[in-house]
């Protein structure tokens, strides 16, 4: 049984369909890269499987359970589901460390000298030991999104979904992110990112979907989509992107 | 060019350009000391030539009276920050639970909504000075007994509620103005809709509205004089008191100069704030 499924996925705002019946499974412990133009419903699927925005039809299955049911309480799935943003939204008004201890206070009840330990220990994993007392206006984008990703993994999700974390980043920033990633793979993290560095998805995904329209046009293996698309709408993408 | 012009305070060398403003600069504040001075001047010898001034002094700037009343003034004033402190902390209370009670989505609240609209709607569409009437006369006039009939206490009902649907309104843009990708974020951890709104939004809420609350405080504490219609010796009112007295405006003149002293700093203050809030987001 696949870790996370999507079932004929239809997502619509007003007339326009967003996302437009994506099938798609993940197996526990892979990495699965979503490519494409912008618009073409990557960050609007992640955000459905996060629950952050509801579906029109279709299903989202985490461990075989349908947690796209419509009524549903959506907390106890996110809480399962980890997510990071392109723009890495932490919390202006706090510290590094209070940002990554306010979902866990909340929500586990636990408190901040229970959590300490494990969060100084993913601080300092990635390379944040130095930064936990300062706000996110002081650090830079690269250190930001690294806490981004800390506050999602403190809440232990079985899934983390990542949207073009890297888009907004200096270039010379990039690399110290998708190290995490790299990390997060090795710990054997299931994962689905939306993202537009090939070179990164064809070196560390288990597998590769070209999103176009709000469909899946084509999925495989790195190197199978990357060396030898079968679709024209796939060529044409990839020729434009890896120029 | 000789050497000297070229070096500065502490002879550092100076740059051709800071010369040459600096050289601007003095010629800019000398002209505007000139021109200043010329206004002042020109104040201080032709106003008094204009006919009436005499009786403009002796009405409004009658220095006996004034020396006489001041004290007085000020220990009536006492009583507009006394007013003034027990209502604002009410009215930041009420204005954020009804700015909450707007923002509720749950139908079981929809009762809530609706009264959140409607009570910002009546109470910043009536005049302050009616809802001071309609309050601080009338419901003592139902023959309530004492203490509940005090006019002190209906009238600051009556500002409390009139000021917190103003500040409702601010809050609610301040909730309103926190991105929506500030939520996303909350929930996407888990978070519930309430601590999303305690922990994420509104304290970025309250810190943006900040400001534009100073500018409603400045408003309360004038506004405070409104209850001297109703009974409570405030300046305003021990002014008046005064002026019948001595058959002088000096006494409101001193009311004013209280007031401002009060007034001014905080508007400068508040005015500061914003500009340094502009910087910030820019």
């Amino acid at each position: 049984m696949p870790k996370l499924a999507l079932r004929d996925v239809i997502k619509e705002f007003g007339d326009n369909r967003v996302c437009d019946g994506i099938t798609l499974d993940v197996d526990a412990g892979d990495m699965v890269c979503l490519i494409g133009a912008s618009g073409a419903g990557k960050s609007t699927l992640l955000r459905c499987i996060n629950l952050l925005e509801p579906i029109e039809d279709g299903g989202i299955f985490l461990d075989g359970v349908d947690i796209s049911v419509p009524g549903l309480d959506p907390e106890p799935v996110r809480r399962r589901i980890g997510m990071v943003f392109q723009s890495y939204n932490l919390f202006p008004h706090m510290t590094a460390v209070e940002n990554v201890m306010l979902a866990p206070r909340r929500v586990h009840k636990s408190t901040r000298a229970a959590l300490l330990p494990e969060v100084e220990a993913l601080f300092s994993r990635f390379g944040l030991a130095d930064r936990m007392g300062h706000y996110p206006d002081q650090l830079s984008g690269g250190q930001q999104q690294r806490v981004a990703i800390v506050r999602a993994l403190a809440m232990r999700p079985e899934v983390m979904l990542f949207d073009e974390i890297t888009s907004a980043l200096d270039p010379q920033l990039v690399g110290e992110v998708l190290d995490v990633l790299r990390t997060l793979k090795a710990d054997g993290m299931t994962m689905v990112l939306a993202t537009h560095e090939m070179g990164f998805a064809r070196e560390a995904a288990d597998k590769v979907c070209f999103l176009k329209d709000g469909k899946i046009i084509e999925e495989g293996r790195p190197a199978e989509l990357f060396d030898a698309p079968r679709k024209p709408a796939t060529q044409a993408f990839l020729a434009r992107a890896l120029k | 060019m000789s050497q000297i012009d070229n070096v500065g305070v502490g002879g550092k060398p100076r740059s051709r350009r800071q010369a040459y403003e600096d050289k601007l600069r003095r010629k800019s504040l000398l002209i505007a000391v000139m021109s200043s001075a010329a206004v002042v001047l020109a104040m201080v010898v032709l106003v008094p030539m204009a006919p009436g001034w005499d009786r403009v002094v002796k009405s409004f700037f009658n220095w006996s009276v004034m020396t006489r009343t001041f004290p007085g003034l000020l220990e009536a004033f006492v009583q507009n920050i006394m007013i003034f402190a027990w209502s604002a902390p009410l009215i930041a209370v009420l204005g954020l639970v009804i700015a909450l009670m707007r923002d509720a989505r749950s139908p079981v609240l929809f009762p809530l909504r609706i009264f959140g609209a409607a009570y910002t709607d009546i109470f910043r569409g009536l005049p302050v000075i009616l809802t001071v009437y309609l309050i601080g006369f009338g419901i003592p006039g139902l023959g309530l007994s004492r203490p509940y009939n005090s006019p002190y206490l209906w009238g600051t009902v009556a500002l409390v509620l009139t000021y917190s649907a103003y500040v409702a309104e601010i809050f609610r843009g301040g909730i309103d103005s926190v991105h929506s990708s500030q939520r996303s974020a909350a929930q996407s951890l888990g978070l519930s809709d309430r601590d999303v709104m305690r922990y994420v939004v509104l304290p970025q809420a309250i810190r943006k509205v900040v400001p534009a609350q100073m500018n409603m405080l400045i408003a309360l504490q004038k506004d405070v004089a409104l209850l001297s219609f109703i009974g409570p010796v405030e300046i305003f009112r021990q002014a008046g008191v005064y002026k019948s007295l001595s058959a002088n405006f000096t006494p409101y003149v001193g009311a004013a100069i209280i007031f401002l002293a009060v007034t001014i700093p905080a508007t400068r203050y508040a005015d500061y704030l914003m500009q340094k809030q502009a910087r910030e987001r820019s």
